[in-house]
């Protein structure tokens, strides 16, 4: 048995020997880190599988970018931090592009990281709001918008609700939240707009270990009947709350969320959800080029690891999203260096010159996707205006514009909070990179 | 035939009394000691030091911590991790407020914080055992985590709510930060770790730790031969705090390098308890069996199948790992419900007879 074990081990050893200069040929190592398991696995699978299978669909089609293909690998974080710093030592020593880490615990302890080991991390509208600022984060990057942003442009919609900003005064707005980092990042703009536009802010914390025991937050809503609340949750959260907020019958179109919640979370929340809002910056469903792509050449092919009809949900398209400024990046930064072969550093300066205007979009088989999107050195965030979509009951139903954040207050937070940090964290390095013009 | 005593003769009470009363263990020592302080810094690499070395090492010493109140003194505690959050946010106000004092010093400080928090959370211990003091320590384990999240002065008013460690040197080289070098951390936590196992391996040996026995084993009885209940019990749980505060500082400090309030949540506590009941109630090396098992061994699975060349999907190579290292508890439990320090015991015993067992 030892025996047998050992030579299928020697053989296994000799024949990864052999495999390996195979792959030789040009190749990018992009690690995806990703959580199909846990607790979070009902928001991280989606997610996942969209990563995963617009770069497959690359590969597929146009065999990789710019004739480098891409080496996926998954490493499973299970949206732990042990795990997710674990993946980054691991992944590190590969000469990954750069870093997805798809929890902000794990983004905390990597950003000082990421200008040390040279390796960029693209935390997408999560992780630290303040990185939005290049001069003091050249190497973090988290388009399209902030936290921050997608409040204003929450309260923004309300206000057209109601027929404009001044009609908030004395309205009573609600705020459910995650009790960890995420949830309260908010709170600063969250009071001063209460402030400033009169309207009364109520709290209902929910912490991270009773997310699914949201009775006693609901009874505090019925209590106080808020005008609307406003949802920054995930994972369990979500559909707790809706299945709460329908068993205390409270208006559906007046609860509206930031863009995290899923089509799988309205469907265990029940038929009670309909009519739910959330905040959106791109479209849902397979109605365009790359998508049909991915259905024909990754998911019809059995490359995928997504049932056939969740390509197109809300989440996994935020994954293909995702996986396009990835794409993005790399594409840019080959176009920068003129190499194939780009590493982190390459690809830092191609997100940071990054330009997707409509028709790079219409080029991508992603037309009317999402909005164009420009970063520069300085701003890390492109503060992308955002959509409300609705929930019918079956899918997300767009059912507004797309709505700009308020600039001018999400604007000296963001700045006051990177200052901040910089100043606390002694020793936080000046910014040496050099800026690259706009290609 | 290689490990036995014959001819070696004890002539006094000390020399009897020895934690390593034989001539290979003593070698044994060594050569792990020889081991931990210059093979694997020179031959690991990077991932393996600060991916399983350092944590191997902050957990054997929270292990520790907890294993001398449990195991020990018998006192059941689930406020483990919150007491490593004491630790890890005295160690960052300290070295934030001071930043010129040297880390080590703070590390060190940041454990007294825990001990007077331990020693505050473990006064019902006099009046309440067992389960009932368990649910007494988890309520320590809610506020105190709860204190981490509401009180942003312990923070330092960031605004994403999470501690991020500046750059301490030592001796002029970075130990704490981005710039520290695996090598450098892994240094200093072993350092730690080896000093804080010789102390404690002197207290459970002594006076202080036969007075901890002799509550464990029945309190009433301690009681009659003079040990007095509550002096032995808090200090159990000051010493105890005291190891998982300095375990939580290094946690955060040389491991994490930055945390949220959600890292020290009971899942924590649940995991070292784990640690000390699969390596032994009431062992030193027990502890180090248990971090061992618990953290060590799901990453070798996690390895295994790319290793040997086989293709599987991260999430399936995680869902294996934990049927397999489930099964493993389990079947550890089964084999030697005294843990792996016990059976560590009894190869010893059988190793001294071998090869002729009778």
């Amino acid at each position: 048995m030892v025996r047998k074990l050992s030579t299928i081990l020697a053989t296994a050893i000799v024949a990864s020997a052999f495999a390996l200069p195979a792959k030789a040929q040009d190749s990018i190592y992009v690690p995806l880190f990703t959580y199909r398991t846990g607790p979070f696995s009902g928001s991280g699978i989606p997610i996942a599988n969209g990563m995963r299978d617009y770069l497959t669909m690359l590969n597929e089609r146009d065999g990789g970018i710019g004739g480098a293909k891409l080496i996926l690998e998954e490493c499973e974080t299970g949206y732990d931090t042990k795990k997710g710093v674990e993946c980054y030592e691991a992944v590190k020593g590969k000469n990954p592009v750069m870093i997805n880490p798809w929890s902000t615990g794990i983004t905390l302890p990597l950003i000082p990281r990421a200008a040390v080991d040279k390796i960029p991390i693209l935390s997408m509208a999560y992780g630290l709001s303040a990185s939005a600022d290049g001069e003091t984060f050249p190497w973090i990057f988290n388009p399209p918008n902030t936290y921050w942003d997608g409040l204003s442009m929450i309260i923004k919609y309300i206000g057209e609700q109601e027929g404009g900003l001044d009609k908030l005064k004395g309205k009573k707005i609600g705020y459910i939240y995650l009790d960890a980092g995420f949830g309260r990042e908010p709170l600063p703009l969250f009071d001063q707009l209460a402030r400033d536009l009169g309207f009364e802010l109520k709290l209902y914390p929910v912490p991270a270990d009773s997310m699914q025991n949201q009775s006693s937050q609901w009874l505090s809503v019925r209590r106080d009947r808020p005008d609307y609340m406003v949802l920054y949750g995930w994972g369990a959260l979500n559909p707790t709350a809706v299945k709460e907020a329908a068993k205390i019958n409270y208006p559906m179109e007046k609860f509206i969320s930031i863009w995290w919640p899923g089509d799988d979370d309205m469907r265990s929340a029940g038929p009670g959800g309909k009519g739910f809002k959330t905040l959106n910056w791109h479209a849902v469903g397979t109605d365009f080029p790359a998508l049909q792509d991915i259905q024909k050449l990754v998911v019809d092919k059995g490359l995928s690891q997504a049932p056939k009809n969740s390509v197109g949900e809300v989440l996994y398209n935020r994954g293909v999203y995702n996986s396009m400024l990835i794409a993005e990046g790399i594409r840019n930064a080959q176009k920068l260096t003129g190499k194939t072969v780009v590493t982190g550093e390459d690809v830092r300066r191609g997100l940071e010159t990054l330009n997707i205007d409509e028709a790079r979009l219409k080029e991508l088989g992603l037309e009317g996707f999402a909005g164009p999107i420009k970063l520069t050195c300085t701003d890390h965030n492109g503060h992308r205006p955002a959509f409300m979509q609705q929930w019918d009951g079956e899918k997300w139903v767009k059912i507004s514009e797309p709505i700009e954040p308020m600039a001018d207050r999400v604007k000296p937070l963001l700045e006051a909070a990177a200052r901040d940090y910089a100043e606390k964290s002694t020793g936080w390095p000046k910014r040496t990179e050099p800026c690259d013009k706009q290609s | 035939m290689f490990y036995r005593e014959a001819g070696q003769f004890k002539t006094n009470y000390a020399a009897d009394m020895a934690v390593f009363p034989i001539l290979q263990d003593k070698i044994g020592i060594a050569i792990i000691l020889a081991l931990a302080l210059v093979v694997i810094p020179l031959v690991g690499n990077a991932f393996f030091l600060s991916v399983v070395m350092i944590p191997f090492l902050v957990f054997a010493l929270a292990s520790i911590g907890l294993n001398l109140l449990t195991g020990y003194t018998g006192l059941l505690s689930l406020g483990t991790a919150g007491f490593m959050g004491v630790g890890a946010f005295a160690c960052y106000k300290l070295t934030t407020i001071f930043p010129e004092v040297n880390i080590i010093v703070w590390i060190f400080a940041s454990g007294l914080f825990s001990a007077a928090v331990g020693v505050f959370f473990g006064l019902p211990s006099l009046r309440i055992k067992g389960f009932y003091l368990a649910v007494a320590t988890l309520a320590a384990q809610f506020f105190l985590q709860w204190c981490f999240i509401r009180i942003p002065w312990l923070y330092n008013y960031n605004v994403s709510g999470a501690i991020e460690v500046p750059t301490r040197t030592l001796f002029g080289i970075p130990v704490t930060g981005p710039n520290a070098s695996p090598e450098m951390r892994y240094y200093v936590v072993l350092g730690l770790v080896i000093l804080l196992t010789w102390i404690a391996s002197n207290l459970v040996h002594g006076r202080i730790g036969r007075s901890w026995m002799a509550v464990r084993d029945m309190d009433i009885a301690a009681e009659l031969m003079g040990i007095k209940l509550l002096p032995t019990k808090l200090l159990a749980f000051a010493v105890s705090s005291f190891y998982c505060g300095v375990a939580g500082a290094l946690m955060v400090f040389l491991w994490y390098g930055g945390a949220e309030p959600e890292v020290f949540s009971i899942n924590q506590s649940f995991l070292i308890l784990f640690m000390v009941i699969i390596g032994g109630l009431g062992s030193l090396i027990g502890s180090f069996f248990g971090a061992a098992l618990i953290y060590i061994l799901p990453i070798v699975l996690r390895g295994a199948p790319s290793l040997v060349g086989l293709d599987i999907g991260a999430a399936t190579v995680e869902h294996l790992t934990f049927m397999i290292v489930g099964a493993l508890i389990i079947v550890f439990l089964i084999v030697e419900p005294h843990g792996l320090a016990r059976l560590w015991q009894t190869g010893k015993q059988k190793l001294r007879v071998w090869p002729f067992p009778y």
